[in-house]
């Protein structure tokens, strides 16, 4: 892993590696420990959205996500953007999300670059791993 | 699915079923059938009524039971009984289960309640003993004889030793999907029970078993299943027409064991997904059943609704009362030997069919 690198054309491209990367590593060079954390980084996430998606307090009336959507089932992420006739538009599932925690949950909308929306797409994404993606599914 | 409910329809459909004892998509009639031996009922269940605060309480579960309650108040001739099929509450207290015994008081036929684990786990049906009375007992009526189990009870060590409040057992026990819940089961107690109880009855007795499990086992994740399922169908065997009605999974499901045909019933409150849909999930929905097709979410009662049962020589028909869907009959037809859907069984599916 060392950024041992003579030639003068170089210089300049060695100077910034040696800037940026105290550690001294490249895009292409990841170990071991580097997939446990980032794994750590996203399960914690995802953890955290299913905390969310399991909470009376998400909206206003005590329905949880869960409720209606154990293990995340039936929110079919792989299915968007699409489509949806209801709205009239093409929409994401953060978008959907939120009809949901405006009317069953009768709360207020997240932002849709929230922690907690990230976190409830995570669970929702994570619970789905596996099928394959088929965008504008109906 | 242009299949747009209204009041009126539903009476001509109400009307047709109790007037020529039949079922108003496919007619079918077992020829066998005495006139005098057929009968309707009613069958609403998992209305989950959800308290807020105060005297406020989750508006979309009570629309659900308030519109069963009514709409079978308008069945004529009149059902000769309703059973409500268990999780009237959705945490078990005195408000949720005040509340909906409230709108089920409504209702003009008698009305016979099965336990849910929505109603007992905060005091362990105390509170819906006073309501109801007995949480499994058994009744004849027109020459069926009918059971009632609890069948969501589980391990002692769970009920009485692993939670420090009756209000966090409630919880774990809620979750549909929760990994800290606990299997159901009939339990010995109970298992005994029932044998003494069918020790009395002829084996041409035609049976009905209502619990709020399935009493089969389907995905044990999210409790489509009761522990002790097989020890139960093994008290049933000996009889030649066993008919096993449950709720708890908010759904079209159907199946034939043996000598023993299972219909579920729907909900008031909302839909579940069927177990396939859980891409994580190991599970065995009969495949005789043909699952319903989607819910959607932006029409309130979407795939929830109730069911008018009919009896016809101890064999059950089940016609369901969907309200944004085409209704469904689904029963037992005798050649075949175990329930089918009239209309969707014998017919390829549409393409589109499943869809989100």
């Amino acid at each position: 892993m060392s950024t041992k690198i003579v030639g003068r054309s170089l210089a300049v491209a060695v100077g910034a590696a040696l800037l940026l990367g105290s550690a001294g590593v490249r895009a292409d060079e990841f170990t071991k420990q580097d997939m446990e954390r980032w794994n750590a980084q996203f399960m914690q996430v995802v953890q955290k959205g299913r905390e969310l998606w399991t909470s009376p307090e998400l909206g206003k009336n005590g329905v949880a996500c869960a409720q209606c959507h154990p293990n995340a089932a039936n929110s079919h992420p792989e299915t968007y953007p699409k489509f949806q006739k209801q709205i009239g538009k093409v929409v994401t599932l953060p978008e959907m999300i939120n009809w949901c925690i405006r009317n069953p949950l009768e709360g207020q909308p997240l932002d849709v670059d929230s922690p907690e929306m990230t976190a409830l797409v995570a669970y929702a994404t994570y619970e789905r791993r596996g099928v394959k993606l088929e965008p504008g599914k109906h | 699915m242009s299949n747009h409910y209204d009041r009126r329809s539903f009476l001509k459909a109400a009307g047709s079923v109790a007037a020529i004892g039949a079922l108003p998509v496919t007619m079918v009639e077992l020829a066998f059938a005495k006139p005098t031996e057929n009968f309707t009922f009613a069958y609403i269940s998992d209305a989950h009524i959800q308290h807020i605060r105060g005297t406020k309480f989750v508006n979309n579960w009570d629309r659900g039971l308030i519109r069963a309650v009514a709409e079978a108040n308008l069945m004529t001739p009149p059902p000769d009984f309703v059973m409500f099929g268990g999780d009237l509450a959705q945490l078990g207290t005195q408000p949720e289960l005040d509340h909906g015994a409230g709108m089920l008081a409504k209702l003009n036929a008698p009305l016979k309640v099965v336990m849910g684990e929505h109603d007992y786990y905060l005091d362990l049906g105390e509170y819906w003993s006073k309501l109801f009375g007995p949480q499994y007992y058994s009744f004849d009526h027109k020459g069926v004889h009918f059971v009632v189990l609890n069948s969501i009870l589980t391990t002692d060590e769970w009920t009485f030793n692993r939670w420090p409040t009756p209000e966090q057992r409630m919880l774990e026990m809620a979750g549909l999907d929760n990994p800290n819940g606990s299997p159901f089961m009939v339990g010995e107690k109970q298992r005994d029970w029932l044998a003494k109880d069918l020790a009395k009855v002829t084996k041409d007795t035609p049976v009905v078993v209502f619990s709020h499990s399935p009493i089969q086992k389907i995905y044990k994740g999210w409790n489509f299943w009761t522990d002790d399922a097989e020890q139960v169908q093994a008290l049933l065997k000996p009889f030649d027409k066993v008919n096993v009605i449950y709720g708890h999974v908010h759904q079209i499901q159907y199946n034939q064991i043996g000598n023993i045909s299972f219909n579920s019933v729907m909900a008031t409150a909302w839909p579940w997904p069927y177990p396939q849909s859980y891409a994580q999930a190991e599970q065995y929905l009969p495949k005789l059943t043909i699952p319903m097709n989607r819910a959607d979410p932006f029409f309130e009662r979407d795939a929830t609704g109730w069911q008018m049962v009919n009896v016809n020589t101890g064999r059950v028909d089940l016609a369901y009362n969907l309200y944004n869907n085409k209704p469904r009959v689904v029963g037992f037809d005798p050649k075949l030997g175990h329930p089918v859907d009239k209309d969707l069984q014998s017919v390829a599916l549409e393409p589109n069919r499943t869809h989100y």
